[in-house]
């Protein structure tokens, strides 16, 4: 995984709240066996058409947000199912931090495991950000979200950051635990399946 | 201080704790399907690692299999590339995998049980939101995401951050248990909590409204957990658990000792605190239907669908959500629920596939038919449930009065196979989730239980199933 840098980018402001993972990439492109390209699937039955036209009225749609890198939502944003595939649409897309009021417990674990920040702001803040037309720039390492008119400060657990910052490899970083889960194994009473 | 159940689960399997950190976990049980599992492989691949614990891993393969004749090949070519790469998989990673032709195929959360492989104070994950299911057994389960997939394999570990607890109390007595279903009372409870009602913690689903319950009804409460947001949901062991996990082709050979030792332990002490709680009356609750594009957009079969203004209390956003809801699903707020005409009908899915669920429908379904306007259909959720069905004559009810009777997979629930909506089409659904476009782009799902869409087949519109005879 790469490490996170900073982000400087303008807002593409999707205003719904409960946005499901359903929606964020659609069952039918469930079936690639690999994680790349996923981008252009993303949000698909929103930014087209039963013929596959573009739907102008949808904010993706818009000129005027190409190369956003910044996505804000309402409320429980990533609730429903548990693909990794909505993340690895996102990521492909081109964004690389999402903001909401609060998100689903998988996706926002899916996110860090591909360098994708999830914020998470009171709603008000939300609310003024979804409105907010000029660039702004995401400071993992301050904490900070720096709009032209005033930085807004946020949470996040040190250690989730680490891993964002670092770009570190969670895979490896278990492997050095080896031994206690031997141990762990040793002492264990749940007997195999097979 | 006494500890919750969930509790004493989660510190009999840290490995690794530190401060301020997440815990490792040790996982007992990984099951694995086709559509979450290839990249995770591939990543071990890459990388030369091996899966730790085959021993501890099992496959099978049901989000896209077809539901319809399984001695022809598979038409979709991308389905038959992913259901072949699983096969792979699990030949080159040594992990024993029940494929489309094993007696033992199923949605993975109707195997799992059945088998015998999900076991009472176990830590269970799969790569799918409804690995809550396995909670009926008083196992912490938990839906993971594919890195964390690829993660199980190479370590049996998982990092995780402690969740809370959240206790929902079910009082109680249903008036006619055979016409409230457990599904009613999830609907009910996700209803009252809201979709992100139980976001960070695990809920634990407690008293005598649940410990009514057969084991086929409490894995339809703790499926629908994530529908509630919660990570997980559980429901400790007592008999009606031990009895079913046993003589099951993979329990354990030390069976009863294990539950000697589960019997004492696997329940939540009568000191323990929870940090939240929703209490739930259900002496006077109504059969479900979901109005809307998320499982808290439901209410009572006998109320009309409710204005934008009533459902989101104040909440700006939530009102435009169900105003959006209603524009999607072609509902007008104040229409009775009976009056609403469906097109279509799926008995299926990991929340409603279980032989219970086919017997109690079939009870609706005998002697009848199908009302013209109706394509319905039933999907077991196992070829064992299947089998079990048909010896009981169950498939013959079904298919007299018109109803196809397919094989086992996720079928209509998502609509990864053929079995989906077109666009418009209205369906009538056991399953889990009502979002825009799930059983097919543009289609409208209604959640009910296994009753009520049976009723609702028969007469081309919902009815309340109070008004049947169901004993």
């Amino acid at each position: 995984m790469e490490p996170f840098q900073n982000v400087k980018s303008i807002i593409t402001p999707l205003d719904k709240v409960n946005v499901d993972t359903d929606q964020i990439i659609p069952k039918q492109f469930l079936k690639l066996v690999q994680k790349s390209g996923f981008g252009k699937f993303l949000f698909f039955n929103w930014r087209y058409d039963e013929n596959e036209n573009i739907k102008s009225d949808f904010i993706l749609n818009d000129s005027k947000y190409v190369g956003s890198k910044i996505l804000v939502a309402g409320d429980n944003f990533g609730c429903g199912s548990s693909r990794e595939h909505a993340v690895w649409a996102l990521d492909d897309y081109g964004f690389s931090v999402i903001i909401s009021s609060s998100f689903a417990d998988i996706f926002f674990s899916n996110c860090f495991k591909n360098g994708i920040l999830p914020i998470s702001l009171e709603s008000k803040t939300v609310e003024k950000l979804l409105k907010e037309t000029n660039v702004i720039e995401v400071d993992l390492e301050n904490q900070i979200i720096k709009t032209p008119s005033e930085d807004i400060l946020f949470e996040i657990n040190s250690h989730k950051k680490k891993i964002l910052l670092e770009g570190l490899d969670d895979i490896a970083q278990t492997f050095q635990y080896k031994d206690k889960i031997s141990e762990f194994e040793e002492k264990s009473t749940v007997p195999s399946v097979l | 201080m006494g500890q919750t159940l969930f509790e004493k689960i989660w510190e009999s399997h840290i490995v690794v704790e530190k401060q301020n950190e997440p815990a490792l976990i040790y996982i007992d049980r990984h099951l694995v399907h086709e559509v979450t599992s290839p990249q995770a492989f591939d990543g071990l691949r890459m990388n030369d690692r091996k899966v730790r614990r085959p021993d501890l891993t099992i496959a099978t393969m049901d989000h896209n299999v077809p539901t319809s004749d399984r001695s022809l090949p598979i038409l979709d070519q991308t389905s038959a590339i992913q259901i072949k790469t699983l096969e792979n998989n699990c030949k080159d990673f040594g992990i024993k995998l029940f494929d489309i032709n094993s007696p033992n195929q199923g949605i993975v959360h109707v195997i799992g049980p059945q088998l015998g492989i999900t076991l009472p104070g176990s830590t269970i994950v799969c790569g799918d939101s409804h690995t809550s299911t396995h909670g009926a057994f008083g196992a912490l389960a938990l839906g993971i995401g594919t890195s964390e997939v690829e993660h199980v394999l190479a370590s049996q570990t998982l990092w995780l951050e402690k969740p809370k607890t959240f206790e929902v109390r079910v009082e109680g007595k249903r008036k006619n248990p055979h016409a409230v279903t457990a599904k009613d009372i999830i609907l009910s409870i996700i209803k009252n909590i809201g979709t992100a009602g139980g976001t960070g913690t695990v809920i634990e689903y407690r008293g005598e409204g649940i410990t009514d319950l057969s084991m086929d009804q409490r894995m339809t409460i703790c499926n629908m957990s994530i529908e509630g947001g919660a990570r997980a949901g559980l429901i400790a062991p007592d008999q009606k658990t031990f009895e079913y996990l046993r003589g099951r082709e993979y329990t354990p050979k030390n069976y009863e000792s294990l539950v000697d030792s589960w019997k004492d332990i696997l329940k939540t002490d009568s000191d323990a605190t929870f940090d939240k709680q929703f209490i739930l009356d259900i002496n006077d609750i109504s059969p479900q239907v979901s109005w809307g594009t998320n499982p808290g957009m439901t209410c009572d079969v006998d109320e009309p669908i409710p204005s934008p203004d009533k459902f989101s209390n104040g909440d700006a956003n939530q009102k435009r959500g169900a105003e959006k809801a209603l524009e999607y699903m072609a509902l007008e707020s104040g229409t009775m629920i009976e009056d609403i005409k469906i097109d279509r009908v799926f008995i299926g899915s990991c929340t409603n596939a279980r032989l219970e669920d086919l017997i109690e429908a079939s009870k609706i379904v005998k002697g009848q038919k199908v009302a013209s306007s109706v394509n319905a259909m039933v999907v077991p959720g196992s070829q064992m449930v299947k089998k079990q069905a048909e010896e009981m004559g169950l498939d013959k009810i079904f298919i007299d009065a018109n109803f196809e009777w397919r094989e086992a997979g996720c079928s209509m629930c998502l609509g990864m196979n053929p079995d989906i909506l077109s666009p418009g089409e209205r369906c009538a659904s056991t399953s889990n989730r009502n979002f825009e476009g799930r059983q097919g782009n543009g289609g409208r799902t209604h959640l009910v239980s296994p009753v009520m869409a049976a009723a609702a087949a028969i007469n081309g519109h919902f009815v309340d199933v109070r008004k049947l005879d169901l004993n």
